[in-house]
This record gives C-alpha cells, structure tokens and sequence, in this order.
C-alpha cells in the first residue's frame, strides 16, 4: 500500500505543478497581461507600474518562477473590489460551498444508488421507468435552469421558499436539489451498471451456488462490490460540484465560492478570477488523491499489497 | 490490407447498423427542426431579434392577457421580440456547438491516435498534459479562458473547443491503444507502410464510430456550457441572441412573474440536449457495444 | 437388484429464448442418464455442447433468458422440478455442490478466506460465527492448505491459484453434500498442480461417499477418475456408459473420433487425426442428426431423421443409426 500511495502523491504533485504552468502561461496569452493584472480604468503609469511589479518584461522561467514562489507563500494575488487578499476571500467562502455540495451529494446518493440497484435487480417495472426518466433529464437539464424554475416555482408563485440568500434549511432545499439532480442521475447510471456487471460475476454465481438466500447474495456479495466505482466516482464528483455550483450559486445568490468566481468576472477582478481557478484545480487534484488513498484502504488487494 | 477497404467495410456497417429498429426518430426530428430553423431564420423570423421597442417591453405570450399577436411568444425586458431571438438562439447554439465539437473532435481524436499510435514520450506528454487539463473542470476552466481573452462568439468556440477536446483524447486513445494490436494493423507494418499512412488509413477510419457517438453525446454538453457561460456573462455577447444569454435577462424579471423569459429559453436548450443525448445513447448502443463504458 | 440411482435424468431439455422469442437454442435436448451414489461420471464434449447448462439446470441455476422446457431430474428419490425456490436453495450447497472452472473469479475479492469458507456452514446448518471458522479451519486442513489458522484470514488474491482451487474445494465439501459437480476443476491450474488436486477429489469423494460429476473436454481424467462418461454434442447426449467399455469399444462416431484424436506414444501414423467441419451452430441445427456433417458414416437416414436413444446394454445408451459394433478399435 505504501508504494501505491507514494505514487499517487507523486502524480498529484506533477498533477499540482503542471496546473500552475497551465493557468500561468494562459494568463501570458493574451499578449499584456498587464491589462489583467490592473484595476479597470486604470491609467498609462498604472499599467507601467504593474509590470514593473510583476517583472513582465522578465524572461518567462523569471515570472514563474516568482509566481510559484508567491503561490507557495500564500499570496494569491488581492482583490479589486474588496480590498483583501483573495485567499482570505476563498477561505471564508468555502464553507457555504461545502455546504451545499454536501447537502447535493447527500441527495444524489439517497436517491440515486437506491434506484440504481432497483434498476439492476429489477424489482419493479414502474420504478424502472419512472428511474429512466428521472436520469435523463437530469442528466440533460442545465442546473442553472431548474434552478430558476424551481424559483419561478417555490418562490414567486408558491411562496413557499426564498429565492436567494443563505441562513436555513429553506434556504439550502431548492439550490441543493438544482445542483445535485445531474449527479443523482449520473450516481444511478453507476450504480445500476456496476451493479449488473457485478451481479453477473462468476463470485455472485457461486454464491448462489452455495444456496445463500437472494437477500444475502445481493445485500453482500453485490452490494460491497458493486459500491466501489460509486464511492469512487462521488468523492471526485464532490469537488466537481464545487465547481459547477457556480451557476446555481449565482441563481441563488448563495454566498459561495462559486459566486465569488462570477463576481469576479462581473466585476473585472481578475486576481480573484485567478486564484479561484487556481484554488479550484487544486481541490482537485488533492480531494482525488485522498480518494485513491481510500480506495486503497477499502480495497484489500491494495491494502495487503507491498 | 487496404485501408480504404476497410474503412469502406467500417462505413458499410455503420450505415447497416443504423438501418434497424428502435430508431430515434423524435430525437433526430427535433434536431432536424432545430437546423432547419437555424438556416432558415431570416426568413423564420417574424421580428428583428436585437432591436425593440421599449414601450413594448414585458410583453406576456399572446394566449395570456396583455399579449399580442405580433408578439406570439411575448418580449423581452428591452422590447424585444421573443420568438425571433428564440429563433436566432437556435443559429447561435448550433452554429457555436457544432464547430465546438468539431474543433475539440479534430483535435483530441488527432492527439489521440497520437498519443496512442506513437506511444513513448509523445504519449507521456500528451496524457500527462489531458490529466491535468481533465483535472479542471470544464466549466471553471472556460470561465478562466473567457475572462482571459474575452467573450465573443469566435472565442467561445476556440475555448469550447480546448477545454473538451480532452475528452476525445483520452477515449481515442485507449481505442488505438487496443487496435495496434489487431492484426490488420500489424501486416500493414509487416507490409513496411509508414506509420503516417498506417495512422491515416487504418487507425483513424476505425476510430470513427467512437468519434462520432462522442461527438454526438458532446454536443449537449458544449450546448448546456455555453448556455452557462452566456447565463455568467461570459459567453456570446450581447446583444446576439444566445439562448443562455436570455435566461439571464429572464432572470431580471423572474420574481415579478414573467415566467416565459426563462421557461421559453430553457425548454428550448432542453429539446436541443435531450435529443443530442438520446441521439448519442442510441448511436453508441448501436455502433459499438465496446463504447457501452463511454 | 441394484440400489435406486442418486441422480436421474429423463428426457431434460433446456433452451435459450431469444427477447423477442424467435431464435431458440436447445442447449439440452432431451438428456437422459443415471448416477449411483459414490461413482463418478465424466461428461465430455466440445465448447457450446451444453455440458455447463446441464449443470445448472440439475441445480435449476438457469439465467433468465433460459428455459427447463421439459423431462424429469430426481434427485435421492426426490422430483428436483417440484421444487419451490426456497426449497431448491436448502439443497443448493448443502446436497448438491458445484466447484466452477476460475478459482480466482469465484472467489469475492472483499472478504477472508475463513468468511466465504464459513458462509454455507453458516447459512445451511445454523452455525454461529466461533463454530463456523473453527469448521472452516478443519475444512482446509482437510483440503491440504497448511499452515489454515494463518490462511483463514488471508483474501483470495493472496493465494496462488492451486490453493483457490482447494478453498473452493472445501466450500463445496463443508455440508457434506451428497453429488458435487465440478465444471473443468483443473483447466485453470498447472499441470503438476492438476494430478494433486484430481487425487485431493478422489480422496476426499472416498472418505464422504461423495458422488462426482466431471465436466470435462479432458479425455485422459476422464478415464482416470470416472466410472462412467456421458459424451455431448450440440446440446444431445450421443452416448453414455461405463467407461471401460467406451473407450474399448466407442459406439458412437464421434466418441470415436474423439478418442481417436487422442495422440498416442508410438503410433505409427504421420499426421494427426481431427474432426472434419466445424461446431455446428446452436441456433440453426441441421435436421436430423447433429453430427451427420461432419460423420464419416453418415446416410440419408442421418439427414433427415435425429436417432433415438438405443440401449446397448443396461445403462449403456448411443443415439446413432449405426452404432459400431462391440469390439476393439
């Protein structure tokens, strides 16, 4: 287990390092990058005086290098529009977007590997269907649309729930249903894939060999197996929601980090725009590599191996 | 071995492939439509889309009360002519999805059988640079680029297109991977062909079929994530009639209830990606049980 | 008089219903044997003669898509195909036992040896967790693993393929079942480790009176273990009998052939002999005969008429119009 593990911290530094290259060369792209790195509006000597700052004139290895020494330092850069560093921005933000991906992935979970496994033992032909449905349009419907429906909905024709803002369960129902739709429908394709493959395997057979009840073959034998890929596949999903939240964030007007990426894009911030991004990608790869790290914990093959 | 021989065979069987039953024909009708009225929206229209009148604004669709028949689906908070930018939305959508498919298709499926066929460092650098650029969402990542360069409809497509090409590569890849070892390939190399010419006649017809029900199921996603950039501000720019750009502005009048501004836009995007994704299912079920993991 | 056969079979068909029911694929048609307890019976046949699917339809083990479309199984005198599913299930692992051909895949990869080895005594006899792997340990040594108090925690993957085999071995055995089948026990092992584990088969069916039956494309285990051999092609039973006598004396033309293709230390001929033609395709049978394309013996009869069942002895039987006559080859 130790070697897997040391090779997946090794691949998530790569991983790390090559993410920086990217966003930094792309911000070089556009051919002044000064225009960027300024407030808008800002005059001739402001734009003279950012290069300076950030050594644009410098050999490309010089900026990164200062860039990834800032990074490692902690600065990522200060916002226009509030006055702070933009990492303390991000910190203090993350946790509502947590929070709502925490309250999607409970829902996408709950609804979706129970129907996943009806689907794939075939219980009941109405719940298939009803199932099919379900995951199609979640899988096709943007979240950002069924966020403003059920807006249209709950809010301005029912009056039941707010429609923006954050501080109570009301508050969290309509935006966690919007975001966690698409992935209840993607975590029940999974888990009713997986299940069959699972279900049909040559270790299920002999279960049933053995003459173990149907209930202990599937509670057991497939059940365990076939949760694997799932787990799997949502802890990855948890950042990704992170991410996507951006436009239910914004529909909501939910305090997240996703609503501070649009601000920074509505407000010209640039620094804040970049550092997201960058803080975004990160998550990434780091909540992946925890996941392997697990994966290796639940899976005795990786477990025991040397 | 001819290539061409067997990219004929390939295409035959495709064609034969489709000719049987559980047919989309929904799915393909809708598309159809949807094309039709991009062509066709100058003549389809019945208003022009960027220009309204103000003291036309809020206008509700014409079976509600205080609409008008010159106004059959309502206006917009600028006066402006739903239906007509409906209409045109349809040119922007498909006019941006499609290219985006197509630049991002053309060039993962390139980098693919690079990757794949080539193997050594190309491969390594290749699929090191996929992981990393998979590792950032789509979304964030062209957020990221738009603010970068600037939203115009070209650069949408140029972003579209190096943000999903990715996921061409990485499936490409893994396809050529298991074809170098069929042997219609390896007696092409026995047969002392160039590797250019065996990528060219062999790998790539073969690949095809992935590359299409990629393409296809693809296009609903470009669909829904160009809608999100317009919706952010960040993608087609005012005041072109980009279907996401109207959820926005829908948005302004949500809460007094004009509820056409944002059902009509999103069931249009809906009908679009719906019929993509069924388009996609169905296609991939029928050309390649292999491609059942995509 | 001779005791009531363990097992018997009466005219059994199993066949495979394509969704929209147009293609049928007779996997069994109309196989009829018999089984003592305590003996061993080989059943023999190429890939797709339906040996697996007999198997699974004695245990009524069938995938949805396949169908028991008619004859009888008794089994200790009692009628399999009256059974309810409950009951079907007692029997399953507790009398009737199955070991499968891929050790590593039968085995679940989450769980201990001492869990899955444990799971049958637990379910069939009530056993509590302590008793279970106590029974399991004595279960492995009884299989010749060593070293079983260690072994018994350890997951499947951490064990080489000859003692997977030997784990699956002693889940079959943990009820003392009364017939084990065992679908081509051997083709995953090496060689050195088959001879070990076919005596580990025969020892253990000695000290249980254990009824054996061996799917099997192996001639030569065939005539090491088996009292009698069943051969199949293309889903019927084309002859079935003692072995000694079958392999002396093939009835059959394709019990010969296959035999014949058996390469022999100083035979004198060049080339090899085989089996003109091809495995007949399932789903579109040739009337008649199944073999009659590839028969070297093969008449009109044989094309328009499929044999029936002729005894060439007491529990002797050839489905041929034109049986070979007793005497060496």
């Amino acid at each position: 287990m130790k070697r897997y593990i040391v090779k997946r911290v090794g691949y998530a530094l790569i991983s790390l390092v090559l993410l920086s290259i990217t966003i930094f060369l792309f911000v070089r792209l556009t051919g002044d990058p000064a225009v960027l790195l300024v407030e808008p509006g800002a005059s001739q000597a402001d734009l003279d005086a950012i290069r300076t700052q950030f050594g644009l004139d410098r050999p490309l290895w010089v900026q990164y290098a200062r860039f990834v020494e800032s990074l490692v330092q902690g600065d990522l850069g200060h916002s226009f529009y509030y006055r702070t560093p933009v990492l303390e921005l991000y910190l203090s933000r993350l946790p509502s977007s947590l929070l709502l991906a925490a309250a999607a992935m409970a829902f996408s979970l709950v609804i979706g590997i129970p129907t996943g496994i009806i689907a794939a033992v075939r219980v009941n032909r109405w719940w298939d269907s009803a199932g099919k449905v379900f995951a199609l349009l979640g899988l096709s419907l943007p979240s950002f649309w069924v966020g403003l429906l059920l807006i249209l909905f709950f809010s301005v024709y029912l009056g039941w729930l707010p429609s923006s803002g954050s501080g109570s369960v009301a508050h969290l129902l309509m935006p966690a249903f919007a975001l966690g739709w698409y992935f209840a429908a993607a975590h029940m394709r999974l888990t009713r894939s997986s299940m069959l493959d699972v279900l049909g395997s040559e270790y299920v057979k002999l279960a049933r060999l053995k003459g173990l009840p149907e209930a202990l073959v599937i509670a057991k034998h497939a059940f365990k197996n076939a949760l694997i890929p799932v787990l799997t596949l949502a802890g990855i999903n948890l950042v990704i929601m992170v991410n996507v939240a951006v436009v239910v964030e914004t529909v909501f007007a939910w305090p997240g980090i996703g609503r501070l990426l649009y601000e920074g894009i509505a407000f010209r911030d640039f620094p804040v725009v970049q550092a997201t991004v960058i803080l975004n990608g990160a998550m990434v790869v780091i909540v992946s590599l925890l996941v392997d790290i697990l994966y290796a914990v639940i899976d005795p093959r990786i477990r025991l191996a040397r | 071995m001819n290539g061409s021989r067997s990219a004929t065979l390939t295409v035959t069987w495709r064609l034969a492939a489709l000719r049987s039953e559980g047919f989309p024909t929904i799915p393909i009708a809708i598309l159809g439509l949807l094309v039709f009225v991009a062509l066709f929206a100058n003549v389809l229209a019945p208003d022009d889309p960027e220009v309204g009148r103000l003291g036309d604004r809020f206008r509700p669709p014409v079976w509600q009360q205080g609409g008008s028949e010159a106004h059959l689906l309502g206006t917009d908070h600028l006066g402006r002519d739903v239906l007509s930018r409906l209409i045109f939305g349809a040119r922007v959508s498909l006019v941006v999805g499609f290219t985006a498919v197509m630049v991002a298709g053309v060039l993962g499926t390139a980098l693919g059988i690079l990757s794949g066929y080539l193997g050594g460092w190309v491969d390594q650098v290749i699929m090191r640079v996929t992981d990393t650029w998979l590792a950032l969402p789509a979304l964030t990542f062209a957020i990221f680029l738009a603010a970068v360069v600037g939203p115009s409809e070209m650069n949408i497509v140029i972003i579209l297109g190096a943000v999903y090409w990715t996921r061409y590569a990485r499936v490409i890849r893994g396809e050529v991977l298991s074809l170098k070892e069929r042997d219609f390939v390896r007696l092409a190399i026995v047969a002392g062909c160039s590797k250019w010419t065996i990528m060219k006649r062999h790998i790539l017809p073969n690949v095809l079929n992935s590359a299409i029900v990629l393409g296809t199921l693809m296009l609903g996603v470009v669909v829904v994530t160009e809608a999100a950039l317009s919706f952010l501000g960040v993608g087609v720019p005012p005041p072109k009639p980009a279907w996401g750009l109207m959820l926005a502005d829908g948005k302004k009048g949500l809460m007094a209830g004009y509820w056409w501004l944002t059902v009509l836009p999103g069931c249009c995007i809906m009908l679009m990606v719906l019929s993509a994704n069924l388009l996609g299912d169905w296609l991939r079920v029928k050309l390649d049980p292999q491609l059942r993991q995509l | 008089m001779s005791p009531a056969p363990l097992l018997e079979l009466r005219g059994l068909s199993t066949h495979y219903v394509s969704a929209r029911g147009t293609r049928v694929v007779r996997a069994v048609d109309e196989v009829s044997l018999s089984l003592a307890a305590g003996s061993t019976l080989g059943i023999v046949g190429e890939s797709g003669s339906g040996k697996s699917t007999l198997a699974l339809t004695i245990l009524r083990l069938l995938p949805p898509a396949a169908r028991i479309t008619g004859g009888e199984i008794h089994f200790d005198g009692e009628d399999l195909l009256a059974k309810s599913d409950t009951e079907m299930r007692r029997i399953r692992g507790k009398r009737i036992a199955m070991i499968l051909q891929d050790p590593m895949a039968s085995l679940n990869p989450l769980f201990t040896i001492g869990d899955q080895v444990s799971e049958p005594l637990r379910v069939h006899e009530g056993l509590g967790r302590r008793r279970a792997w106590s029974r399991a340990r004595e279960l492995m040594k009884a299989v010749r693993i060593p070293a079983p108090e260690t072994r018994v925690r350890e997951y499947p993957h951490q064990m080489s393929g000859g003692m997977r085999q030997r784990i699956v071995g002693a889940i079959a055995i943990s009820c003392a079942p009364q017939l084990l089948i065992a679908d081509e026990p051997t083709t995953s092992l090496d060689l050195t480790i088959q001879a070990q584990y076919l005596n580990l088969l025969r020892d253990l069916q000695r000290q249980h009176q254990l009824a054996l039956i061996f799917i099997t494309h192996n001639l030569g285990i065939v005539a090491k273990m088996c009292d009698q051999v069943a051969v199949m092609y293309a889903g019927r039973l084309v002859e079935w009998g003692p072995v000694t006598r079958i392999f002396d004396a093939p009835a059959h033309p394709y019990t010969r052939a296959l035999l014949d293709s058996i390469p022999r230390m100083g035979d004198g001929r060049a080339r090899l002999t085989a089996i003109d033609g091809q495995p007949p395709d399932l789903a579109a049978l040739p009337p008649g005969c199944a073999f009659h394309p590839r028969c070297p013996k093969a008449a009109a009869q044989c094309r328009e008429q499929a044999p029936a069942e002729t005894a060439l002895g007491p529990r002797h039987t050839v489905r041929c119009f034109f049986p070979a006559a007793a005497g060496p080859r």
